[in-house]
């Protein structure tokens, strides 16, 4: 049984490895900073996740006690990567995007955060 | 019932708080449990002005297929995002910007919509429109974004209807 444990850990622990390696990877190929942005947010979680599954794994098959601060890791994780996402894109758009260079936002007319751009101008 | 419902204003909080604090405790113990409760009591009694017009959660089971139907989703992500990076190449690579036009109307929802698309196969929130009527999404590989916005819709947004509204 302690084998069969083992090699679920060395699994996950592997799988995590090559998430994460992907991720990282995808930083430093993709060519533009959106795209860039998609890397680490996703790559990432299943890499994180890989860790965090096989540290449960074995804290339940090997260690004194079973373990859940990986479950909460991985709920603030998957609540948090989003925003920062969001964040990171909308520096972008600030700065780099222009009314132009965005489809257009449909009834409204106008992105929230170009909106912005605006009101600021005529005060 | 007046009075627990003043004293216990959003007993799914009080739930989730309990539980988050026994899982940050990392065991089960009377002690913790009963700490925890209190928490969960105290917390949403003094946050309550926060949240004058919360929806409610029309059925509690979506909710859960939802989450697992997300779940699903994300390690699908990775794999194809992952695909994405190692073997195309950037002059291959079509990333591309797609309108989503809304028909959620709850705030929540639409942080929860957003939020999905975030973790989803090559996609990602960037921006709401001025009034919240629509989405900015940047797709990483997008040979046909008319596909990506149907499938967003028919996917996610049609199960985040049938949940808040």
């Amino acid at each position: 049984m302690d084998l069969f444990f083992e090699l679920l850990i060395t699994a996950f622990l592997i799988m995590a490895g090559l998430f994460g390696l992907v991720g990282s990877f995808g930083l430093l190929k993709l060519n533009d900073a959106m795209s860039r942005l998609h890397a680490p947010t996703k790559a990432t979680t299943l890499g994180v996740g890989g860790v965090l599954l096989a540290s449960m794994t074995y804290a339940f098959a090997m260690g004194p006690h079973y373990s859940v601060h990986e479950l909460m890791i991985t709920l603030f994780l998957l609540l948090t990567a989003p925003i920062t996402a969001n964040f990171i894109a909308k520096v972008h758009i600030h700065q780099k995007e222009s009314r132009d260079s965005l489809p257009a936002a449909g009834e409204d007319g106008s992105w929230a955060t170009q909106d912005l751009e605006d009101t600021d101008d005529e005060s | 019932m007046k009075l627990l419902q003043r004293l216990l204003p959003h007993p799914v909080l009080t739930l989730l708080l309990t539980v988050t604090w026994l899982l940050l405790v990392n065991g089960y113990s009377l002690n913790s449990l009963v700490f925890g409760f209190g928490l969960g009591v105290i917390i949403p009694f003094v946050t309550q002005p926060f949240w004058p017009n919360r929806p409610t959660i029309k059925r509690p089971i979506k909710v859960i297929q939802y989450i697992l139907l997300v779940l699903y989703d994300i390690v699908v992500a990775n794999v194809v995002v992952a695909k994405i990076v190692v073997f195309k190449s950037n002059a291959k690579r079509q990333p591309d910007w797609v309108t989503i036009p809304l028909e959620l109307r709850t705030p929540e929802a639409i942080t929860a919509l957003a939020g999905t698309i975030t973790m989803t196969p090559g996609t990602l929130t960037a921006d709401v429109s001025a009034e919240g009527h629509a989405l900015l999404v940047h797709c990483l590989d997008a040979p046909d974004p008319d596909a990506v916005r149907d499938d967003i819709k028919q996917r996610y947004e049609r199960r985040l209807m049938e949940i808040f509204e």
